[in-house]
């Protein structure tokens, strides 16, 4: 090894704390994006060859019923490739042990055997097989959740008549990686069962023979997804048919893709803002080590080492650390992805999902850290290259300090002589006052935005469950009712009030884009569903008009007073144009919202409910449950206890993990920075405060010239850092929010204080730490160096 | 150089020695804000192969302004300078830099020993990139501290730091070797060590030797011995009776 190598060796171990931070800080900003980016990466590939080997269908259609003579004409719809046409049926099951009820969805599987599309992946025993009686697959999920194995029965109420099924094989399906009743928005693997059942015998029970009403398709290489949607539109209008979609618009996949974006924001947005507060750090640093060795690069000049040798030998420096935290942040991010993985495998249901780490993941890692060093350090890399030997040989010039404005405007009286040293330090050099604020008030920022996400998630659920949904139970119908059926409702055991809903399914369409979605239709004074915006406040119906969610609005690119076009999927299916009254920034799901009398009057069909939400007296009571799972009008329902229950534990076991790395590293960050600012400023002033003790001041005095300054300025710092945190909370925010979630800003005031504890419990360790070195200052030493 | 110039030099010369350097009124100005600061004020100097000169004048005169354009650290803001077949005053930064790295060995008044590596390594830091070094052990023989040749600086004390220097200076076998003030921190006793081993290369390889110092005392081991004045040249005297550095009086 070459002396100079020497050198750099040595001179990183002499700045291991400095630089053991600064890894620590870049190895944080990795290992979120390779954890983040390594686990979107597995779920990518899974995802795509389970869909391609398991023929997950392209276009995806229901329908109330059609001959199966009209699959034919799907088949010669220009760019279609395979059809397969379904029966699909709702129903409600017993499940012992379960109060609550639960709803299966029943699908048919050809007689034949294998689907053509949308294949099941059989986990234990067989598919079911033709002319045996009662044969299902049951999706995996809700046999672990409730025990069931092969051989098991399991009570379905069928058409009002309650029918034993019985299990022979546990499967899963592609349709259902992520695996939402409808209406549900967070899976209930306990309340949701997914059954295939043999074609024959399930078109029998439910009156479907000769018939369908669920048809899938795929399609040929390059055929337009939006012309084949609208010719089945056109084709299974006159069945009843609900609006075709594409896969990208298919609940499960919808999810999937929703999530990728999250993670894609976590695994970049988090990180890249991280990386960019290690390059603040490694050119303070960088700057520092320069400027500490004006008189060692004058002499390897002096002696030929050209500027780029010189300007190497620092890179090489720089370019060691990042090549550290590199390695420390692929490791930790290794980890990090292997746990979230066995995280998402709990709610993304895969064959097998494997954590994998494809080698471009920390490439890319080491590539975004290396520019982000490079631009950091290229100034301070730069000046020790360009330095003019001549001139590196003279001492520094004595730095120029003058009377502050604090003493010149005569307040020098009260000030001691430490006190106005600290003032006079501060005020000769604003720009390193500046950068060392910066530095601070970036730690609080981070800070508080690690622990945002706690203040956020947790109000998401707190208002979903206290101000969103306020009914306790939600109960839905198989086709719409008139409003008797409410009174009918209201009058069960235990339920003090009942509110109806109305829900269309229609297209709304803007000029060439439309989306297929649920219109809701909620009473004017509504008690139990009101709409809110992400401020938090409820936000009126209009008694005229759509409301619908701005993020749908903007994906239509329509505003207030546009006119849209709403063609309904059901009943006498009338197409109308309809006023857009307001856009709600509403935080879940994309949404449409009108009032219900008006949205009857658009739907030509009186006053009719679609299901209703119920106020219980105390908790909702079995015997409540028992009734409504015994009328046959009555398709879902569903207590928000349960749901909230769900969400909570999502929330815990899945994002709270997330966020849990995310104030780790944020913690680590702001540690970095603090530690890294009280030593760059020991460095700077070892010599002065050397010559201090050598004049007689005591250790307390001199500690309290440079710690006095360190506390100034972390006092400075919070404020900013406060405001930082919140701006910085926004825009991260803003890149996570999707179609699923857009998050309200909420910011605890706890949370302030907690990041500017930290920050100040980060100071007064790095103070203690610097207090220790500055005791044990060698005072031969430091004024033997001549600097 | 045409035929008619160098003949001009070698009659300037007045030597029948070659000349290393030559330097044709050369001037420096600093520019500080709206200060101009002369610090060479038109210097003529030539400098002969293997001789030993001592720079003498009150500080602030330019001696070390004058030894950094010699020596290839800086350039003159006006006048030329040559190197052998070298022109200094054109030069730009890796011509400067080649310069330095092949023929010119520095010693410095504060050492300038990189902290973080041992003697032998700071002697090595050069010798690796010269072209015929002798070995970091032979040249820190050379100045009797061959028992410190894994010391850090911050182990030796100031007179074995500056021989350290002399080490790094002359290990590279330099063909001339400049030193601003070696002896400025030192005592007596070790000023002696290091003008010894100063004095022993400039006999044993010949090195073209340009020493700053205030101590007019030690003018009395050069050949010859340069007066700067308010950055000019005063006068220029020449040592019939060259002195062994042990036998100078501080
Ligand atoms: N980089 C610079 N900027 C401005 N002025 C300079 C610079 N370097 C030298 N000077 C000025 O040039 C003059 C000559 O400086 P120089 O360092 O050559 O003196 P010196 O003879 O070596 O003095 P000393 O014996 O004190 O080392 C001085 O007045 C000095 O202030
Ligand atoms: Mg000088």
């Amino acid at each position: 090894m070459r002396a100079i190598h020497h050198k750099l060796l040595r001179d990183l171990w002499h700045m291991k704390g400095q630089a053991l931070a600064i890894v620590m800080v870049i190895a944080s900003g990795v290992a979120l994006f390779v954890g983040q980016l390594a686990v979107m990466h597995s779920l990518r590939v899974t995802r795509d060859a389970y869909y391609s080997e398991y023929r997950f269908a392209d276009v995806f259609a229901n329908c109330k019923r059609a001959p199966l003579s009209v699959a034919d004409r799907l088949r010669d719809v220009p760019g279609v490739d395979v059809v397969q046409t379904r029966v699909t049926l709702r129903v409600m099951l017993e499940v012992p042990g379960l109060n609550e009820p639960a709803t299966g969805q029943l699908i048919s599987i050809p007689d034949n055997g294998e689907p053509q599309l949308n294949d099941l992946f059989i986990r234990k025993g067989r598919l079911p097989g033709p002319g045996t009686d009662n044969e299902v697959a049951l999706v995996e999920m809700f046999a672990k959740a409730n025990k069931y194995g092969l051989g098991d029965s399991i009570t379905a109420i069928i058409n009002g008549r309650r029918q034993s099924l019985r299990v022979v094989g546990i499967v899963l399906s592609p349709e259902y990686v992520y695996a939402l009743s409808a209406g549900a928005f967070v899976p209930d693997d306990k309340r949701f069962a997914v059954m295939w059942m043999n074609e024959k015998q399930l078109a029998a029970a439910y009156n479907m023979e000769g018939a369908f009403n669920d048809v899938s398709a795929s399609l040929k290489p390059g055929a337009s997804h939006a012309e084949v949607i609208a010719r089945f539109d056109d084709i299974l209008k006159p069945y009843g048919g609900q609006g075709a979609f594409a896969q990208k618009d298919q609940v499960s996949n919808w999810y999937l893709a929703n999530e990728y974006k999250q993670l894609e924001t976590f695994g970049v947005v988090v990180p890249l803002i991280f990386l960019g507060i290690a390059a603040f750090l490694l050119n303070v640093v960088m700057s520092r080590v320069v400027a500490t060795q004006r008189d060692q690069v004058a002499a390897l000049k002096a002696f030929g080492y050209s500027n780029f040798q010189v300007g190497l030998h620092f890179g090489e420096l720089v370019a060691l650390i990042v090549l550290m935290g590199t390695i420390v942040g692929t490791l930790f991010g290794w980890l990090m992805g292997e746990k979230l993985i066995d995280l998402y495998t709990d709610f993304y249901h895969f064959p097998v999902l494997r954590f994998s780490l494809p080698g471009w993941v920390p490439l890319a890692g080491m590539a975004v850290t290396g520019s982000a060093a490079a631009l950091g350090t290229l100034n301070a890399v730069r000046r020790a290259a360009a330095l003019p030997p001549a001139e590196a040989m003279r001492p520094e010039a004595p730095p120029n300090y003058r009377m502050t404005l604090m003493e010149r405007i005569g307040l020098q009286r009260w000030l001691s002589q430490p006190t106005r040293m600290i003032l006079r330090q501060l005020e000769r050099k604003p720009m390193k006052a500046g950068a060392s604020i910066l530095g601070l008030s970036l730690a609080v920022a981070i800070l508080i935005v690690g622990m945002a996400f706690v203040d956020i998630i947790f109000t998401l659920i707190d208002i979903q469950a206290n101000v969103v949904h306020r009914e306790d139970v939600s109960v839905g119908f198989t086709e719409p009712r008139s409003r008797d059926a409410l009174h009918e409702i209201e009058s069960l055991p235990g339920v003090e009030y009942a509110e109806p809903y109305r829900a269309v399914s229609a297209r709304v369409r803007f000029g060439h884009r439309n989306r297929r979605l649920g219109i809701q239709g909620i009473p004017f004074d509504t008690r139990l569903n009101r709409v809110l915006n992400t401020d938090l406040e409820p936000f009126d119906l209009p008694r005229e008009g759509i409301l619908l969610s701005r993020v749908l609005g903007d994906s239509l690119h329509v505003s207030p007073g546009d006119e849209i076009i709403v063609e309904v999927m059901e009943g006498t299916r009338p197409t109308r144009t309809v006023k857009v009254a307001a856009l709600v920034d509403d935080f879940m799901g994309i949404s449409a919202y009108m009032e219900i009398g008006s949205l009857n009057r658009l739907m030509r069909e009186g006053d009719v409910i679609s299901g209703a939400y119920l106020l219980t007296r105390g908790e909702a009571s079995e015997a409540l449950f028992e009734s409504l799972r015994a009328r046959p009008a009555v398709a879902s329902v569903s207590s928000k206890a349960t749901s909230i229950e769900n969400l909570r534990k999502m929330v815990e076991e899945q994002l709270l993990y997330s966020i849990a790395f995310n104030v780790l590293f944020a913690g680590i960050i702001a540690f970095g920075i603090v530690y890294n600012n009280a030593r760059v400023s020991l460095s700077e002033r070892a010599r002065e405060l050397a010559s201090l003790r050598v004049l007689g001041l005591t250790r307390g005095e001199i500690s309290f010239i440079l710690l006095g300054e360190q506390a100034l300025l972390t006092l400075v710092a919070l404020p900013i850092g406060f405001f930082l945190g919140y701006w910085l909370t926004f825009a991260v925010m803003a890149s996570v929010n999707s179609e699923v979630v857009r998050m309200p800003m909420v910011l605890n005031t706890s949370t302030y204080a907690l990041g500017a504890i930290c920050v100040i419990f980060a100071a007064a360790v790095s103070g203690l730490i610097v207090r220790r070195r500055l005791d044990r200052l060698d005072l031969v030493e430091v004024l033997k160096t001549r600097e | 150089m045409s035929e008619a110039e160098k003949e001009d030099v070698y009659v300037l010369a007045d030597d029948s020695r070659e000349a290393v350097f030559v330097a044709e009124g050369i001037t420096k100005v600093y520019k500080m804000g709206e200060v101009e600061v002369h610090a060479l004020r038109g210097v003529d100097l030539q400098l002969y192969e293997g001789e030993f000169v001592v720079l003498l004048g009150p500080s602030g005169s330019g001696k070390s302004t004058l030894l950094n354009i010699l020596g290839g650290l800086d350039v003159a803001t006006a006048g030329t300078v040559r190197y052998r077949d070298h022109d200094l005053t054109h030069a730009d930064e890796s011509a400067l830099t080649e310069y330095r790295r092949h023929h010119v060995g520095f010693i410095f008044q504060f050492y300038n020993l990189i902290p973080s590596l041992t003697a032998r390594e700071n002697v090595a830091l050069v010798t690796e990139i010269a072209d015929d070094p002798m070995s970091p052990d032979d040249a820190l023989k050379l100045v009797d501290l061959g028992d410190r040749l894994d010391h850090f600086p911050s182990q030796l004390s100031g007179g074995q730091q500056q021989r350290v220097a002399v080490a790094r200076a002359v290990a590279k076998r330099p063909e001339v070797l400049l030193c601003d003030e070696p002896t400025g921190a030192l005592d007596i006793h070790t000023g002696v060590k290091v003008l010894e081993a100063l004095a022993r290369v400039n006999r044993e390889l010949g090195t073209t030797t340009a020493v700053i110092t205030h101590n007019a005392a030690i003018a009395a081991m050069a050949d010859r011995v340069v007066h700067i004045a308010d950055g000019r040249i005063a006068k220029i005297d020449t040592n019939t009776n060259k002195k062994d550095p042990s036998e100078l009086e501080w």
